[in-house]
């Protein structure tokens, strides 16, 4: 054959002979194989590198201000005197729009995660499902944007009547749970489409219909994988910027009602790392301790994630 | 006389057996009086099953008896288990799959445009070829179609228990109700199954090859809870296991599928419907007796 050339000139020019197993290690996997793991330790060294940037400045910071009063404070006030640091307005701001989002994005996400595994055909499936991963490349600032010129002014305002502010958590939140839904709706999908179809067929064989089916049996066996996608979109919420600094405000304001602007923790860094800050002064690191208590927060998120992700594969 | 000691020949298919084996004599499980013809709980008229274009099933014509048990033999691929998921529609599930012909219910045509295929499903239940429990606890299993028919009970525990005492599992599983049924044997779990399905109480059980995953010993413990079940049941059992046929069934159905000239399609029609006892003594055709004798594959 014309294609056995090539072949053994890859596995080495000098030829161990026909009976030898004896062969050169094949010197173009090695290449490969080096190449990957350098592309392996140079995300982690980034990593790393990322979180010693953080850490450094955010020591600092903790020498001026006690760990208690950057966590616990109820006031953010870094650029005025009389300066306070506690950083609970933020992180309200923070769980405050994630959440309008997960309220939007949960319902719908799942919603369509199985309208997609267990009702619609195959070719509406081939059709919908990249189309709502199309959602998903829309750029985040185009997000912002429509919420402050759509949502607040027209479906808040003056469809629904609601009376909020320019900017406000309500809106910030709603296109937030809009970017999340395709997230949590293609992740369900999978983890539902992956449910073996011998559990739906028992269960409609004993006279289950097809809701009963979804719901107590598809979704039950699915439900590490649904909630790892929930738990994903909730990181995603939480570190998404360009929304909530657009749509929810810069003004700090620890406060439950999400008609009011609210600035989150990365609204916060967004905002300031812009302006001018003299390296090494406080308002300069506290940057860095948001950053890390971000940082740290999505962490703990992302963990709960794997863990969950992991137990899938003992359902069934 | 247990169902292993009984046959001549090693447990497993056709291929066990030399070419000229004798015929096998059907067992003592079997050996009742039956009517001549089956009164019959479901019927079959000229039923056709097509996938797409691909003609299935031809013409077949099956009354199937109350309380008795109906082996449906024959080749692979010959239409056996289209046959069976056509007497609780589970067909209509196969994108593609079309019915022609009359399936009767206590003489009502399941396929009748006002039937409801889920009232169906909820009479003629059905157990798998391969053991499909939920992710679930061995009573919630159990419990599972009680809950979704909306059965009424009066104690759902005493419920389940009954169901998991008559499909022989009860002992072993009775102090590990709320454990996983998927840290039960491969024929606990097909037990299991069964109990899931008599749970709710139907009329006629479907079983597609219920033993082919199986090792011997579970084989017989189904087999022996077969039997039982007889008693309250119609069970209907699509089986390649022509022993098992002839251990457990009172009457036998044997298919075989016949390649169309043109296409080369291969369409699966019955040969033979009659007592177990006749199949495997005196069958009246002549390739019921060549499968049967192990010389036809
Ligand atoms: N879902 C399906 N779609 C298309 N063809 C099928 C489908 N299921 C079964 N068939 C075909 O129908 C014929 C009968 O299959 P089946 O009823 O499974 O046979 P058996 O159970 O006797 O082995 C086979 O040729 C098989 O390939
Ligand atoms: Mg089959």
């Amino acid at each position: 054959m014309t294609t056995t050339a090539p072949i053994i000139s890859v596995t080495g020019g000098d030829d161990p002979g026909p009976t030898s197993l004896a062969g050169s290690r094949r010197p173009g996997e090695m290449v490969v194989m080096l190449l990957l793991r350098v592309a392996a330790f140079v995300s982690v060294a980034v990593t790393v590198g990322i979180v010693i940037a953080l850490v450094g400045p955010a020591l600092n910071f903790f020498q001026q201000v006690p760990v208690s009063d950057f966590l616990f404070g109820t006031t953010w006030r870094p650029n005025f005197a009389p300066t306070e640091y506690g950083a609970l307005p933020l992180v309200a701001g923070t769980l405050m729009t994630t959440l309008v989002g997960m309220i939007v994005a949960i319902p719908f996400g799942l919603g369509a995660a199985m309208y997609l595994s267990e009702y619609a055909s195959p070719r509406v499936r081939r059709v919908l499902k990249p189309v709502l991963e199309l959602l998903a490349g829309i750029p985040s600032v185009v997000y912002g944007f429509f919420a402050l010129q759509f949502i607040t002014p027209t479906l808040l305002r003056a469809w629904l009547g609601v009376e909020v502010g320019f900017t406000n958590a309500l809106a910030a939140g709603i296109v937030l749970g809009v970017m999340i839904i395709p997230t949590i709706a293609s992740l369900s999908e999978d983890a539902m489409s992956a449910v073996p179809d011998a559990l739906r067929q028992g269960s409609l064989a004993m006279g289950a219909n097809r809701m009963q089916t979804t719901l107590r049996v598809v979704f039950p066996a699915a439900i590490s994988g649904i909630a790892a996608a929930i738990v994903l979109g909730i990181s995603r919420g939480v570190g998404e910027t360009m929304i909530v600094a657009l749509a929810a405000g810069s003004q700090p304001n620890l406060s439950p009602d999400v008609r009011e602007g609210m600035q989150t923790m990365t609204g916060y860094i967004a905002n300031t790392a812009g302006g001018e800050n003299i390296v090494g002064s406080v308002s300069y690191n506290t940057l860095f301790a948001v950053g890390l208590l971000l940082f740290m927060i999505t962490l703990v998120i992302n963990m709960i994630s794997i863990v969950l992700v992991r137990r899938i594969r003992e359902v069934y | 006389m247990g169902p292993n000691t009984a046959t001549t020949a090693k447990p497993g298919s056709v291929d066990d057996q030399s070419v000229d084996a004798p015929l096998l004599e059907p067992q003592v499980d079997n050996q009742r009086d039956l009517p001549p013809e089956p009164s019959g709980v479901m019927e079959c008229e000229d039923l056709n099953v097509y996938y797409g274009d691909f003609h299935a099933v031809h013409d077949v014509n099956l009354i199937f008896g109350r309380h008795e048990i109906t082996a449906l033999i024959g080749p692979s691929g010959c239409g056996k288990t289209t046959v069976l998921r056509c007497l609780n529609r589970m067909n209509d599930l196969v994108a593609g799959a079309r019915v022609a012909g009359r399936v009767a219910y206590h003489g009502a045509d399941i396929y009748d445009s006002k039937v409801d295929a889920i009232e169906v499903r909820r009479r003629i239940g059905m157990v798998f070829q391969k053991p499909n429990p939920f992710p679930k606890s061995i009573y919630d299993n159990v419990a599972y179609g009680p809950r979704v028919i909306g059965m009424e009970v009066d104690d759902l525990d005493s419920h389940v228990e009954g169901a998991l005492r008559d499909a022989a599992l009860w002992d072993e599983v009775k102090d590990k109700l709320k454990q996983s049924a998927f840290g039960l044997s491969g024929g606990q779990q097909q037990r299991l199954c069964i109990a899931r399905t008599i749970a709710t109480k139907p009329d006629v059980i479907l079983m597609d090859e219920p033993c082919s995953s199986l090792d011997p010993i579970a084989t017989s413990h189904i087999e022996d809870l077969m039997v039982d079940l007889r008693e309250q049941y119609t069970i209907i059992i699509v089986t390649h296991n022509m022993q098992q046929a002839a251990r457990v069934s009172d009457r036998t159905a044997f298919f075989t599928a016949r390649p169309d000239e043109t296409t080369g399609n291969r369409t699966g029609l019955l040969v033979e419907f009659d007592q177990t006892k006749t199949i495997f003594s005196n069958p009246s055709d002549r390739r019921t007796e060549a499968y049967i004798s192990g010389r036809f594959g």
